[in-house]
């Protein structure tokens, strides 16, 4: 299982057009993947799962991969979130 | 009998066509039971393949006419519909309390929603939640057999009717269907009216009632030259319209024929048309409208819709293609201008009471230096690539003038120290706007190399009066001699020092003020690229010197219909 923390310093948090992207990239992937903030755990490849968290700015973040591909799928979630401005 | 309903003139043209209502049908669902789950469950799947269907056509659609940053906007909407979570809530409603799919709809979105509110995240306008109401609706009107007012989804040529236009709705239409449009609210300068009047719409707004009193399909007359709406006409009031269509339509070829020539008038003075752009479609307008310059380069496009700030790279990126695209024609750029009815996502402003009278333009980029530098180093980056002037919005004193200079200043200083290239003969101004530097406009004018007026805003604060809000827009009255007076002002003062004058407000483009702002002796006019050749062959036909009797009566006038009355009969293209 890989396993990493994030801290999203975008101002609007994971708001809709951030959510729609990372599940799209998580969604590529076999390996399940999974999203937790404050102690909940959503799947990263589900929208409602993902909005219903309501991650804002500076919230620390957690986000595991476990799966034949869990390297790269993390890597490739990790590499959206930047590109989209959520992490610095 | 036809029904008359009026309202404010928006956007020139006139347009006969059947109405297309964009309001909200009756999707009411109320808790019902039924003994036929697997029916329900059934029903619910198919709504879910049809939307899907219908979203994936939108989504397309989106992507070819306005680029994948809208289409992502519908793919949230998808995501919603493909989550395996959000049908399995639905479908365990059914299943559990026999209620039919439509109620279960209703109560997950409800569920949904209840959360999305609760989380105070300062979620960029609410998009989680607008997504949720609009996938809501879409599976309602499948369950219910009932259409979706969808501008998209129109096939034939029509008339928009609804409250109220939002920019996402604008940039949805398909041109080819888009007669006109209607609403009850707004104002002249609402963005979707301001953006009309590029794509050459007939526009007529403000008139209160017209969702209430059109029907989908009735036959409207818009006369947006006027602004009027005439509701199921007789066949009289058809063939006079079709008259007037066809004389306006017979100017608008007149005009094309000025497209390539510079604006001179009859006795030999030379005046800039120019245009004001937001983005490359617009840039494209006013190249293709014979623009001598851009007059007004809005810099907020690249703030808009972002989660985060641009970088000076982006920024550079994009400055270089206007500074470029108007082959050496002057380009004059205006630093962002955020606040007021302009909010962004990313610069999180305090609400307040007053937000015309608050925290905005000039004043943000003062308080917030980390999103005005990069900004200027991006401008002075691109000033090698053309001709740039760039110009603060909303300067109020003398000192913020220089304090914005200075940071310019700091900014030159440091990309010249690291070798970067730029031009020698950037020449730099400021927007006028508020009565108060009127007043000093003698004071300013050494220190600038040029004044541009952003008559919008000067208007509404001269009178006090908010331009959006129909039950005082009567106040704002740009040909009121007080406005003139104030124009006068500036202008004499800015020619004393010998430095130019621009307007880059809706006031440019008004084709009752041109004659007046002639002969004042504004340098610049800088409008929508769809009133450029307008106001250009106007100005051709007219001789300064002759205009100057008429300028003097007009500001001693003591009303702006004294002023409309002094122009239309001392200027024969302008008679009604």
């Amino acid at each position: 299982m890989e396993k990493r923390d994030f801290t999203i310093t975008a101002e609007t948090g994971i708001h809709a057009r951030p959510a729609t992207i990372l599940v799209q990239a998580a969604s590529k992937f076999a390996s399940d993947v999974t999203l937790s903030y404050e102690g909940k755990s959503v799947n990263l490849k589900s929208i409602m799962g993902v909005m219903s968290l309501g991650v804002g700015q500076n919230a620390n973040v957690t986000i595991t991969a476990s799966g034949d591909d869990e390297k790269e799928a993390l890597d490739a979630v990790a590499e959206t979130m930047k590109k989209e401005g959520l992490t610095d | 009998m036809s029904l008359l309903l009026n309202g404010l003139a928006a956007s020139n043209g006139i347009a006969i066509a059947p109405a297309y209502l964009l309001v909200g049908s009756d999707l009411s669902v109320q808790k019902q039971h039924t003994n036929d789950k697997d029916h329900e469950v059934t029903r619910l799947h198919d709504s879910f393949a049809f939307s899907r269907q219908e979203l994936r056509r939108i989504r397309d659609q989106a992507h070819e006419r306005l680029g994948q940053r809208a289409a992502t906007v519908v793919d949230t909407q998808l995501a919603m519909l493909g989550d395996p979570a959000l049908f399995a809530m639905m479908r365990q409603k059914i299943m559990q309390s026999g209620v039919t799919a439509e109620w279960a709809v209703k109560r997950t979105a409800d569920h949904y929603l209840t959360i999305f509110e609760k989380q105070n995240d300062n979620d960029y306008l609410q998009a989680r939640g607008t997504a949720m109401r609009d996938v809501t609706k879409r599976l309602l009107s499948h369950l219910l057999a009932v259409e979706l007012p969808d501008p998209q989804k129109l096939d034939h040529r029509a008339i928009i009717v609804a409250q109220n236009i939002t920019p996402t709705d604008t940039a949805q239409f398909d041109r080819r269907y888009v007669a006109g449009l209607v609403t009850d609210t707004g104002g002249r300068t609402s963005h979707f009216t301001i953006m009309s009047r590029t794509l050459s719409l007939p526009v007529v707004v403000g008139t209160k009632t017209a969702t209430a009193e059109i029907k989908n399909g009735d036959l409207l007359i818009v006369d947006g030259i006027h602004g009027k709406v005439l509701v199921r006409p007789t066949e009289d009031e058809v063939e006079r319209y079709r008259l007037l269509a066809g004389k306006f339509a017979r100017e608008q070829e007149a005009w094309g024929a000025v497209r390539n020539q510079q604006t001179i008038s009859a006795d030999g003075r030379h005046f800039e048309v120019a245009a004001n752009v937001g983005t490359l479609a617009d840039l494209e307008d006013a190249r293709k409208n014979g623009a001598e310059g851009i007059g007004l380069l809005r810099t907020e496009f690249l703030y808009m819709n972002q989660s985060r700030l641009p970088s000076e790279e982006e920024q550079f990126r994009a400055y270089k293609q206007f500074v470029a695209g108007m082959n050496e024609k002057q380009v004059v750029a205006r630093t962002l201008d955020v606040g007021g009815d302009k909010r962004l996502g990313m610069v999180p402003l305090p609400a307040e009471a007053n937000p015309y009278l608050g925290f905005r333009a000039i004043r943000v980029g003062l308080a917030r230096p980390e999103i005005l530098r990069p900004q200027l180093r991006a401008l002075l980056r691109a000033s090698v690539y053309g001709r740039l002037a760039i110009m603060f919005p909303m300067v109020a004193t003398l000192e913020e003038f220089h304090r914005a200079r200075a940071i310019l200043e700091e900014e030159r200083t440091r990309l010249s120290t690291a070798g970067v290239p730029l031009a020698q003969d950037i020449e730099l101004g400021m927007m006028l706007e508020i009565p108060a530097v009127a007043m000093m406009a003698d004071v300013f004018a050494p220190e600038v190399d040029f004044f541009s007026i952003g008559s919008n805003d000067l208007v509404q604060y001269l009178f006090a009066a908010d331009r959006g809000n129909p039950q005082v827009a009567y106040l704002y009255q740009e040909l009121h001699p007080a406005v003139l007076r104030t124009v006068k002002r500036v202008i004499d003062a800015a020619h004393a020092e010998g430095k130019w004058v621009g307007m880059c407000g809706e006031m440019a483009g008004n084709p009752l003020a041109a004659p007046l702002l002639m002969g004042m002796g504004l340098d610049e006019f800088s409008m929508s690229s769809n009133r450029i050749l307008q106001i250009r062959s106007l100005i051709k036909k007219l001789n300064t010197r002759q205009l100057q009797p008429l300028v003097h009566r007009a500001l001693n006038a003591r009303s702006a219909t004294e002023v409309t009355d002094l122009v239309r009969s001392a200027v024969q293209d302008l008679a009604d």
